[in-house]
C-alpha cells in the first residue's frame, strides 16, 4: 500500500482490490501495455472473480447467467420452448417494457426514480385512442404525444431540480395527474379503428426461418441502440453516471448537472409517452386502468438488470436483459400452465430481493 | 400583534389547517348542510361524519406512516399488506363451518393482525438489520405481496356473508361509525405510546442523525423493527376494514394506492420525508385533507374519478409550498419589502 | 512565460463580511510562479475564506484581485479553471464510479463529431499521468484506487488545464508519510514548471519541508508574509496564536496545583492489548479514578481510534478492558454507557447534536437511552436537569427548548458535555472538545474538566492542541503511527519533549524526563511534526 507509488520497475496493481484495473472491458480501459507477470490461468481466474465482484460489471453478470439458465431449463422442460420464436417473442411482448426499462434507467442512473411511467403509458394510450377516434391522423397524434409525454417529463424534472421536490414525490404526483387525465378522457376503453394503428398492429417482418418480429420491436431496438450510444459517448450520459456517483462532485468538475438532471425526466417522459403508442399497437385500445404497477416492472427490470438504486453503475443493456429475465419467468409460468398467474409477482420479488442483497454485498466490498 | 400572527403562520400545522379551512368553506358554499349532523336510526349521519368514516383507513395507514417517515424511513408495502390481511381474514372465514359466529371472525381477524406483524418484521429485518435503503426494502413487498394476496384468494374475489365481520366496516357503536372509533383508538395508542414514553424522542433523533443517537446509546435497531412492525399492524387494521366494508376481499385492488394516499397525508401533515420531527397531528389534519378533497370533488359535482387530477395538485402545491427554494423567495421579497421600508434586516 | 520576478497572483486590501463577523480585513496577498506558498493561521484565522475569495465561490466586499497584472473577478470555481487557477480539497471530489481518464477529462474531454473520443481521452490522460510520474491505467475505476492515488489523480486533472495556479487544501491530512513523499515529488516537479501552489497544511514540518513562502493570517487580519528560511517554527507558532498564549496563563497556574494522589485512586479502568486492524495496534492504558489522561499524537495516529475503542464506538479485534477490575468487552456505545463510560466524539455535527431537537432533548438524550424506552424520565425531573446544566455550563440562549442547531459551536458542545454529565459517568472521553469554539468557551470547558477530576470523576482528554493536552493532563500519552509509544507522568513535561516523542519517538531532553516511561521508541522518518492548528471543518465554524 504505501509503496504502491515508487517507481515503477514491476507492474504493480495500483488498486486496493487489483479489479477493474487488470481487466480489459468497458468504456475506458484496454490498452495496459505491461500486464505480464503471473500464471495466465491465475490471472483470468482473479480477472473473473474481481469482474464478478464489482458492483459495475457483477450484477450484470448474473443477470445473464440467470437468463441464459432459465431459458435452458424452459428448454428442458417443455416442447417447443427451445426455439427462435420463443425467443424473439420475448421482445415482441416486451417491447414497450424494454423503451419504459430505458427511460427508467436514466433516472435510476442519476439517483432517482419515476414513478410516473405506468400512468403515463395509460394515458399515451387514451390520448391516442380518443383523438384517433375524432378522426386525427396518426402522424399528428404521435409526435403529439411524444411532445406532451415530455413536456411532462420536464415539469416533474423541474420541480425536483428547481424545488428540490424528492423524485419520489415529484414523479408521484405526475403519477396522480396522468391517471386523473386518463378517467378525463374517459372512463370507458376506447378501441382504435385506425387503419394506420391496425396495420402496425397486425403487421410482421419476416427475418427468414418461420422466425418474425414486430414493428415495436424495431422501435424498441433503435431506442436502445440510440440510448447506449448517449450513455456511452456523449457528454451528457456520462454526466447522467457522473450525477449518480457524486452530484457535488459532478458541479466541482463543472459538468451541466443541473440540465442532465432535468433532461433525464424529459426522456423517461419521452420514452413513456413511445411505450405508451407501442402498448396501444399491442392492444388496439385505450383504457384508463391499463399498465397499472408497470413502474414496479420497469424497475424491477433495471434493478434485476444490474443497475444500482442510488445511481452511478448500470448499463442500458443490463436493463433490457432484465426485461428478458422478467419475460422469460411470464413465458415459463404460461408454458408450466398449472402455476398461476399471480407467481410472476411472487418471482419478480424474490428476484428484487436477492439482486438488492448482491448489490448491497458488492457495494460494502467496495468502502 | 404581527409577531402572534407570525408565530401562527410559521406554525408547521398552518398551512395544513388553512387548506381543509377553504375546502370546507367550498363545501360549505356549494352545499349547505355540510355541516350539519343528524342522527337516523341512533346512528350518526353527515357529511363529516362521512369523511371520517371514508377517511378511517388511509388515517390508519398514516399513523404508522408517520412514525416510519420519521426514521428516515418509507413503507411502500402497505397496500399489499392491506391486500393479504383481509384475504387472510375472508379466506379464513370461507373455510369455517361457521362463517357467521364471532369466534370465526375473532380468529379469522388476530391470524391476519398476527401475519401482518411478521411481514412488518420482514420489512424491518431488511432495514434495520440488512441495511437496505427502505424505499427499496418496501418495494420487495410491495410487489411480491400483492402475488401473495393473490396466492391466499386463488386468484378469485372473496365475498364472505358474515355479520360480525361486515359490522367491522360498516357498524356502529355508541352512533359512531366503527371505523371512527378504531382510527382513534390507533391514533390515540400511537400518540399515547410515542408521546408518553421516550419513545417519540428516540424516533426522531434516530432520524435526525442516526450515528449521533448511536453513540448516545439509542438503539436504532430495535426501533426500526418496531416502527415497521407497527406500520404493517396498522395496514393490516386498514385491509381488515376495507375488506369487512365491501364484504370481499380482491387481492388486486384492496388498498391500491393507499400507501400513496398514506405518505401524501404525512407529507401534507407537515413531517418532512427527509425523517426527523413528525406530527401525528398533522398526519390527522393532511389524512383529512384528502378525504375532504375526494367528498369535495363528489358535491361539487366534478365526475369522482377525477380526484386524481385534484390529488396530483395537492402534492404539487404542497411540495412547492415547502420547497426551500419558495422560502428563500418569500423571504428574498420579505427583506426586499423591509429595505424599502428602511428597517434593513430587524425584519429578516 | 511571464516575468518571474512579478506575482503571478496579487489580492490586496481583501475584506469580506458574513452577518456580524469581519471574516476578512483588509488582507493582501500574493503569489509567484514556481514557488510553493503556505497560508498559515489557526482556525478562524480566514484562510479558507481567502482560498474561496481567490476562487470566486465568495465574493468580495472590498479589495482586488489580479491574475499575471489584469484585474479578475471570478463567479465561480469554474471561471476560476478557466482562467487557470484549480483547486483540490482535502475530500476528493472525484467521481467513484468512473474511469481514472474520465475523472481526469471529463468536463472537457475531446470528442469527435459530437461523441467522446475515448482513445484521445485515454491517451491524453496517460500522458499527463506519466508526466506525474504515475503507474496507473487510465481506463480502471477510480474507486479501486487508495485515496492517496485519487488525491494524485485529483492533481492530474487541474493541472491538465494549463494551471496557473493550484491550490492544494489540505492534501496531506488522509496520507501516510510514503504517500506524503511522493506528493511532495509531484509538487516539486510542478514547481519546476513554474506553477505557483498554494499549499495548506497544518503539519509544520511539511510546511517547512515543501514551502518557498508563506503568509500568516489571524482573526481575519493579516499578520505577515516571510520567507520560510527566514522564520524559526517558534516565531512561526507565536505569529499564528498571538495573544492567545496568555489568555489562559491563570489556568497554568490551578493545572500544575492539582496533583493526584496516586496511592488513593483506584485504577478505573485497565485496557489491556486493546486494538483494532486499521486503526490502532494492541496497546494498554491504566486511568485511574480523578485522573485526567492526555492522547497526544498528530491526526490519524491513532489517537481518535484508540479513544472510540475506549468508548465501545468501535469494537476493538484484540484485548479487553478491565473495569474496576472486571473484565469486558464493550461491544456498543451501549455497553460503554451502562458502565458509566462517556464518549464525546470530535465530530460535533455528523456524531455528537442532534440538531433538529431542542437543548432538553439533547440532554436528556444518552440518559434516557440507558433507562430505555418505557421509563421516561418524568418532565419535571427533564426541566430540572436542563436548567442547572444550562445554568452549570453557562450555555446560551439559557432557553430549554431553543433546537440545538441553532446553537454556536461551543454552546452545542457544552450541550454535548452536559449529555455526557447527566449519565454521571466514572470515565469521561472527550475528543478534541474544544476545536473550533470561540475562547471563551474553550477556557470554561478546560475549566470543567478540571473540577470534574477534582471530584473524582477519569477524563481521558484528546486535543490537537498540546499546550492544551500539558495544560490539563496529569498523564499523557503519546501516540504515533497507530501505536501507543510514550506513556509520560506530567511533571515538567514540554511541548518540545512531546514534539520530540510525536515525530521520531527518540527522546532528546532526557533531563526532563525523569519519570517518564517511554514505551518503545523505534526510529522513524521525521515526517510529522505538530498539527497546531486543528482542520477547519469543524461544524459551524467558518474559518
Amino acid at each position: 500500500m504505501t509503496n504502491l507509488l515508487d517507481a515503477p520497475e514491476r507492474p504493480k496493481r495500483p488498486s486496493r482490490g487489483g479489479g477493474a484495473a487488470d481487466r480489459g472491458i468497458g468504456p475506458g480501459s484496454g490498452n495496459r501495455p505491461d500486464a505480464a507477470g503471473g500464471s495466465r490461468v491465475a490471472r483470468i481466474g482473479s480477472g473473473i472473480r474481481s469482474l464478478l465482484t464489482s458492483p459495475k460489471y457483477g450484477p450484470v453478470i448474473v443477470t445473464a447467467v440467470l437468463f441464459v439458465a432459465v431459458f435452458v431449463i424452459g428448454g428442458v422442460r417443455y416442447r417447443g420452448f427451445f426455439s427462435g420464436q420463443v425467443f424473439l417473442n420475448l421482445l415482441v411482448d416486451n417491447s414497450y417494457l424494454i423503451v419504459l426499462a430505458v427511460g427508467m434507467t436514466f433516472v435510476i442512473l442519476t439517483g432517482g426514480i419515476d414513478l410516473s411511467v405506468g400512468a403515463v403509458v395509460a394515458l399515451s394510450g387514451m390520448i391516442a385512442a380518443s383523438l384517433l377516434q375524432t378522426g386525427w391522423s396518426p402522424a399528428v397524434v404521435i409526435p403529439l404525444i411524444l411532445v406532451l409525454t415530455s413536456v411532462l417529463g420536464l415539469l416533474v424534472g423541474l420541480m425536483i431540480h428547481v424545488f428540490k421536490v424528492q423524485p419520489f414525490i415529484a414523479t408521484l404526483a405526475a403519477m396522480f395527474l396522468a391517471r386523473g387525465l386518463c378517467y378525463v378522457i374517459s372512463q370507458n376503453s376506447i378501441s382504435i379503428t385506425d387503419p394506420t394503428f391496425v396495420q402496425l398492429a397486425i403487421a410482421r417482418i419476416p427475418l427468414g426461418g418461420n422466425l418474425s418480429i414486430t414493428p415495436s420491436v424495431i422501435i424498441a431496438v433503435a431506442v436502445v441502440a440510440v440510448a447506449v450510444w448517449v450513455l456511452h459517448a456523449t457528454r451528457f450520459g456520462r454526466t447522467v453516471y457522473a450525477i449518480g456517483g457524486g452530484e457535488q462532485s459532478g458541479l466541482l468538475m463543472g459538468l451541466p448537472v443541473a440540465r442532465t438532471k432535468v433532461l433525464v425526466y424529459v426522456i423517461s417522459g419521452f420514452c413513456s409517452g413511445l411505450a405508451g403508442v407501442l402498448f396501444t399497437f399491442y392492444t388496439l385500445s385505450g383504457y384508463p386502468l391499463t399498465a397499472v404497477g408497470t413502474e414496479l416492472d420497469a424497475i424491477a427490470a433495471v434493478v434485476i438488470g444490474g443497475t444500482l438504486l442510488t445511481g452511478g453503475y448500470g448499463f442500458v443493456l443490463g436493463s433490457v436483459l432484465g426485461v428478458l429475465v422478467l419475460g422469460v419467468i411470464q413465458t415459463i409460468i404460461t408454458f408450466e400452465g398449472t402455476l398461476s398467474s399471480w407467481w410472476t409477482k411472487i418471482f419478480i420479488g424474490a428476484l428484487l430481493l436477492v439482486f438488492i442483497i448482491l448489490q448491497k454485498v458488492l457495494t460494502a466490498r467496495r468502502r | 400583534m404581527s409577531a402572534v400572527l407570525a408565530k401562527v403562520v410559521a406554525h408547521r400545522l398552518f398551512w395544513p389547517v388553512v387548506m381543509l379551512l377553504i375546502l370546507f368553506t367550498i363545501n360549505l358554499i356549494a352545499f349547505p348542510g355540510f355541516f350539519t349532523i343528524s342522527v337516523r336510526d341512533g346512528h350518526l349521519f353527515g357529511s363529516l361524519i362521512d369523511i371520517l368514516r371514508n377517511g378511517a383507513p388511509t388515517l390508519i395507514i398514516a399513523v404508522g406512516m408517520t412514525l416510519v417517515i420519521a426514521t428516515r424511513g418509507i413503507d411502500l408495502s402497505v397496500g399489499a399488506v392491506a391486500a393479504i390481511s383481509g384475504a387472510v381474514a375472508c379466506s379464513i372465514i370461507l373455510g369455517s363451518p361457521e362463517p357467521g359466529s364471532l369466534a370465526t371472525v375473532a380468529v379469522a381477524v388476530s391470524v391476519a393482525l398476527l401475519i401482518s406483524l411478521v411481514l412488518g418484521v420482514w420489512n424491518g429485518f431488511l432495514v434495520a438489520v440488512l441495511g437496505i435503503q427502505p424505499i427499496i426494502a418496501t418495494l420487495i413487498l410491495m410487489t411480491a405481496g400483492r402475488g401473495v394476496a393473490m396466492l391466499i384468494t386463488e386468484g378469485q374475489i372473496l365475498t364472505v356473508n358474515s355479520p360480525p365481520f361486515k359490522f367491522l366496516g360498516s357498524g356502529f357503536w355508541f352512533g359512531v361509525p366503527i371505523a371512527v372509533i378504531i382510527a382513534a383508538v390507533v391514533f390515540g395508542l400511537a400518540a399515547l405510546i410515542t408521546r408518553r414514553t421516550a419513545l417519540g424522542m428516540f424516533i426522531e433523533s434516530v432520524g435526525i442523525n442516526p450515528e449521533a443517537s448511536r453513540q448516545a446509546g439509542v438503539r436504532a435497531r430495535g426501533l426500526l423493527f418496531a416502527v415497521y412492525t407497527f406500520c404493517a399492524f396498522c395496514a393490516a387494521i386498514a385491509g381488515l376494514i376495507l375488506t369487512a366494508n365491501t364484504a370481499a376481499a380482491d387481492a388486486n385492488n384492496t388498498g391500491l394506492f393507499i400507501e400513496l394516499d398514506a405518505i401524501l397525508a404525512v407529507v401534507i401533515g407537515g413531517t418532512s420525508l427527509a425523517g426527523g420531527r413528525y406530527s401525528l397531528l398533522g398526519t390527522l389534519v393532511g389524512a383529512l385533507v384528502i378525504q375532504t378533497l375526494v367528498t369535495t370533488v363528489y358535491t361539487v359535482g366534478i365526475p369522482p374519478i377525477a380526484t386524481m387530477v385534484f390529488k396530483a395538485a395537492v402534492v404539487t402545491v404542497v411540495c412547492l409550498l415547502q420547497s426551500p427554494t419558495t422560502a428563500e423567495a418569500f423571504s428574498g421579497v420579505r427583506r426586499r419589502l423591509a429595505l424599502r421600508a428602511g428597517k434593513g434586516v430587524a425584519a429578516s | 512565460m511571464t516575468d518571474p520576478a512579478a506575482p503571478v497572483v496579487e489580492m490586496r486590501g481583501i475584506s469580506i463580511e458574513f452577518p456580524g463577523v469581519k471574516a476578512l480585513d483588509g488582507v493582501d496577498f500574493r503569489m509567484f510562479p514556481g514557488e510553493v506558498h503556505s497560508l498559515m493561521g489557526e482556525n478562524g484565522a480566514g484562510k479558507s475564506t481567502l482560498i474561496k475569495a481567490l476562487t470566486g465561490v465568495y465574493g468580495i466586499d472590498g479589495g482586488t484581485i489580479s491574475l499575471e497584472g489584469t484585474h479578475v473577478a471570478f463567479g465561480g470555481p469554474a471561471q476560476a479553471q478557466a482562467a487557470g487557477i484549480s483547486t483540490v480539497y482535502q475530500e476528493v471530489n472525484l467521481l467513484p464510479n468512473l474511469s481514472v481518464a474520465e475523472n481526469i477529462m471529463l468536463g472537457r474531454e475531446p470528442r469527435r463529431f459530437g461523441a467522446i473520443d475515448w482513445r484521445a481521452m485515454r491517451r491524453r490522460s496517460a500522458a499527463l499521468l506519466q508526466g506525474l510520474n504515475l503507474d496507473i491505467d487510465p481506463g480502471s475505476l477510480l474507486g479501486d484506487h487508495s485515496l492517496a492515488v485519487q488525491q494524485l489523480i485529483a492533481i492530474a486533472r487541474a493541472i491538465d488545464v494549463n494551471a496557473k495556479v493550484l491550490i492544494l487544501d489540505e492534501p496531506t491530512s488522509s496520507l501516510d508519510s510514503d504517500e506524503v513523499a511522493e506528493l511532495f515529488r509531484v509538487i516539486r516537479s510542478l514547481k519546476e514548471q513554474g506553477v505557483a501552489i498554494l499549499f495548506v497544511s497544518h503539519f509544520l514540518d511539511q510546511v517547512y519541508e515543501i514551502c518557498d513562502r508563506l503568509t500568516v493570517l489571524r482573526n481575519g487580519k493579516l499578520v505577515g508574509e516571510y520567507l520560510v528560511e527566514e522564520l524559526l517554527r517558534i516565531d512561526l507558532v507565536q505569529k499564528m496564536i498571538g495573544k492567545e498564549l496568555t489568555a489562559l496563563d491563570d489556568l497554568e497556574q490551578r493545572a500544575r496545583s492539582v496533583v493526584v494522589d496516586e496511592s488513593d485512586a483506584a485504577t478505573f479502568v485497565h485496557a489491556s492489548k486493546l486494538g483494532r486492524r486499521g486503526g490502532i495496534q494492541p496497546a494498554d492504558l491504566p486511568i485511574a479514578a480523578g485522573e485526567v489522561v492526555g492522547l497526544a499524537g498528530l491526526l490519524g495516529s491513532g489517537r481518535t481510534e484508540f479513544a472510540r475503542l475506549l468508548g465501545g464506538i468501535d469494537r476493538a479485534d484484540t484485548g479487553e478492558l478491565a473495569i474496576l477490575g472486571r473484565v469486558t468487552r464493550l461491544r456498543t456505545p451501549r455497553q460503554a454507557i451502562s458502565h458509566r463510560i462517556a464518549f464525546s466524539s470530535e465530530n460535533r455535527r455528523d456524531e455528537g447534536i442532534v440538531g433538529d431537537l431542542t437543548v432538553r432533548d439533547n440532554i436528556v438524550l444518552a440518559l434516557q437511552a440507558d433507562r430505555g424506552w418505557f421509563r421516561p424520565i418524568p418532565k419535571k425531573r427533564q426541566d430540572e436537569l436542563t436548567q442547572s446544566y444550562i445554568q452549570a455550563l453557562n450555555i446560551r440562549p439559557a432557553n430549554p427548548d431553543a433546537l440545538v442547531r441553532n446553537l454556536s459551536g461551543g454552546n452545542q458542545q457544552k450541550v454535548l458535555l452536559a449529555r455526557w454529565l447527566a449519565i454521571a459517568p466514572r470515565l469521561l472521553i472527550l475528543d478534541e472538545p474544544t476545536r473550533g469554539i470561540d475562547i471563551g468557551a474553550k477556557a470554561e470547558i478546560q475549566k470543567l474538566v478540571f473540577t470534574l477530576a477534582e471530584n473524582g470523576m477519569s477524563v481521558l482528554f484528546i486535543s490537537a492542541e498540546l499546550e492544551e493536552v500539558l495544560r490539563l493532563s496529569h498523564r499523557v500519552v503519546v501516540l504515533r503511527d497507530r501505536r501507543v509509544v510514550a506513556d509520560l507522568e506530567n511533571d515538567g513535561l514540554t511541548v518540545d519533549a512531546l514534539l520530540a516523542l510525536i515525530a521520531d519517538g527518540s527522546v532528546e531532553a532526557d533531563d526532563t524526563l525523569l519519570a517518564a516511561s517511554v514505551v518503545a521508541s523505534d526510529a522513524a522518518p521525521p515526517a510529522a511534526s505538530a498539527p497546531l492548528a486543528p482542520t477547519d471543518h469543524a461544524p459551524g465554524g467558518r474559518a
